[in-house]
């Protein structure tokens, strides 16, 4: 198992509600714990893979994500079991789409 | 131990134990009364005839000795792996066993089952494991599945799993981790007769095998996880 | 989505049960994770693979449990175990209409041998304290995993099992009875044979589940719904026991000989058993209700 961490800072939205969960830890899945959180602004990610060895690519998912979606007071947690960058960046975006939904 | 010589330091008081095709059932003479006895013998994989066997005489006990208690010896290898007793539904016969034992506890019938050599999982999750208070033998072999199939299943290599087997809680296959955990009473040691008596006066009609684990040190979360769902807490006690 | 089969747990929370209505007990923002995983290098759910809690079914007040197949085949760890039994117990205090469980599990999970089968026992005894309490407790079983293992003896210690087609219930998985037995005692990857062996049409058949649907959401909701609607006799009683003594003991004297299960559903007086795993749930259960087993 590896273990990384991202922090974020300069975004501007935040969650409606304050938990959730998106996908299932199984082989090629992961899951997506998104919360809302006091973090002076920050948008935090820690991240559990099974896959080791891929932190360059998890920096550049997470980079993209940060850009494209620009939380703040935000928490996401990611258990994975060897998903895609593909996958990865579409359970990121349903979390966040779920979410930012009306309650 | 052999279960003539078992049921005999038991029960020096007298005892009458048939066995037939590897199922025990009869009776003992305790300090306080006359006590049912059923169980298995011959690492015997339990199978659709020897669940319903057992069953049926608990049921007979319920409706024959109103009150009387029940001991279950324990020694299986566990659940009988074959094509026509899941066909027939294995598992089901099993869920009759355990509730046959969970209607003689509701009947206030002390049941006390004592692991005397070997008991896997399944052989033992609706007999043993359904009663009050399951006992063990210091030199009862205890466990999941034999390392080899876990292997195969897990996808874990057998030398870790055999390395963790040693000492390592969940997986060494011994009374004492399943002590530790909350999920054996007691281990018996010497006088049997006593312990046995020691047991039969044990009030205990609730599952406290969570919190035992917890006391223990075995098992340091399942507790918790309970205590905060029934008292509706969203974090764990420390 | 129509598909329980392919619905994640969650996913047939949302839908089975009044909209909106679940109210989860110890979410995945608590993070209450497997202290055992990590020591055989295995990911955790924030979950540990089962959500737990209070819901809705058509307005009346059920509490709940669903078990997700994706993570370790549903199998039951210590903390997921620990989650089942204290929904259970808190189902004894609040008193709603009745449990439903989403079962879907391989059983003990082996990544946690002990602790997973002292949990499993302890989800046992917590499934018949509730039925003791006067509370109907009823399984739905049709995810992909099956219901195998000790949730196999779980399930069959409920009041009543809705189950799919696709629906497997069992003890031991074929491959386990492969491996030890050999390929000629059960070929495991002959798909037929082990859904004629474990399915659910043939559970249904033997009586031991008591409403077969199609793979349906909608279908699971109305037939829980009516399962609730409609329990009695919740406890276990002495009379009922000895008639599933009774109902056992002929099912083994009367097919305890029989090799192919179709030679059982032959037995049964089924008239042509090599079509029935091709009829749709509706017309096979019209086909056989009359012939199965009396069941429970």
């Amino acid at each position: 198992m590896e273990h990384l961490t991202y922090i974020f800072q300069g975004g501007t939205r935040r969650l409606a509600r304050p938990a959730d969960v998106v996908g299932v830890v199984g082989s090629g899945n992961l899951e997506v714990l998104i919360e809302a959180a006091p973090l002076d602004g920050a948008c935090s990610i820690d991240i559990a893979t099974a896959a080791v060895g891929f932190g360059a690519i998890w920096e550049a998912v997470m980079t993209d994500f940060h850009a494209r979606w620009q939380l703040m007071d935000v928490r996401i947690a990611i258990n994975d079991m060897g998903a895609t960058p593909a996958v990865v960046s579409l359970r990121l975006d349903q979390a966040v789409e779920t979410i930012l939904e009306t309650p | 131990m052999d279960w003539h010589t078992l049921t005999a330091a038991l029960f020096p008081h007298g005892c009458d134990v048939r066995e037939e095709h590897q199922v025990l059932t009869g009776e003992g003479r305790a300090g306080a009364g006359m006590v049912a006895v059923v169980g298995t013998t011959g690492h015997v994989p339990i199978g659709v005839e020897t669940a319903l066997a057992q069953a049926r005489f608990i049921l007979q006990t319920v409706r024959e000795h109103p009150g009387r208690p029940i001991l279950i010896l324990v020694d299986t290898q566990g659940q009988r792996l074959r094509h026509r007793d899941e066909m027939l539904g294995i598992n089901s016969y099993m869920a009759h066993l355990g509730k046959c034992v969970e209607l003689a506890r509701r009947s206030s019938h002390r049941i006390v089952a004592l692991v005397y050599d070997q008991a896997l999982s399944g052989g033992f999750i609706t007999s043993g494991l359904m009663a009050d208070a399951c006992y063990a033998l210091p030199d009862a072999t205890i466990r999941v599945m034999g390392l080899p199939a876990m292997a195969r299943i897990t996808k874990v290599p057998e030398e870790r799993l055999a390395e963790l087997a040693l000492d390592n809680p969940v997986f060494a296959p011994g009374p004492e981790n399943y002590l530790r955990m909350g999920g054996i009473e007691a281990i018996w040691r010497g006088d049997l007769a006593a312990a046995l008596e020691t047991a039969l006066q044990l009030d205990s009609e609730s599952d406290t095998r969570s919190a035992l684990g917890l006391a223990r040190g075995g098992r340091g979360l399942a507790q918790r996880v309970i205590a905060a769902i029934v008292a509706g807490d969203d974090v764990l006690a420390p | 989505m129509n598909s329980y089969l392919e619905a994640t747990a969650r996913e047939r929370l949302a839908r089975v049960f009044d909209p909106g209505s679940f109210q989860e007990f110890l979410p995945p923002s608590a993070r209450v994770v497997s202290p055992h995983l990590g020591q055989l290098n295995a990911p955790v759910a924030f979950d540990d693979g089962v959500a737990v809690g209070r819901a809705r079914l058509d307005g009346r007040p059920v509490f709940v449990a669903a078990q997700e197949g994706g993570f370790m085949g549903g199998a039951v760890g210590e903390v997921h175990g620990a989650k089942l039994v204290g929904m259970l117990r808190r189902a004894i205090a609040d008193a709603p209409d009745a449990v439903v469980l989403l079962l879907e599990s391989g059983g003990v999970r082996l990544h946690e041998a002990n602790a997973g089968l002292i949990a499993v026992s302890e989800v046992m005894r917590a499934v018949l304290d509730v039925r003791a309490a006067g509370i109907p407790v009823i399984a739905l079983i049709g995810g992909a995993n099956g219901c195998f293992g000790g949730m196999g003896i779980v399930a069959r210690c409920t009041n009543a099992i809705v189950i799919s087609e696709e629906g497997r219930l069992a003890m031991s998985g074929p491959e386990v009875i492969e491996t030890a037995s050999g390929v000629e005692e059960f070929d495991a990857r002959d798909r037929a044979l082990v859904w004629r062996t474990t399915g659910g049409k043939h559970r249904y058949l033997l009586g031991d589940c008591q409403v077969l649907v199609a793979d349906s959401v909608a279908a699971f909701r109305a037939a829980a719904l009516a399962q609730v609607a409609g329990a009695t006799a919740v406890a276990l009683t002495l009379s009922a026991l000895e008639r599933e003594q009774a109902q056992l003991t002929a099912r083994l004297e009367r097919f305890g000989h029989v090799r192919e299960p179709m030679e059982l559903w032959r037995a049964l007086g089924v008239a042509a058993p090599e079509a029935l795993p091709l009829l749709e749930a509706d017309a096979f259960v019209a086909q056989v209700d009359a012939l199965r087993l009396g069941g429970h």
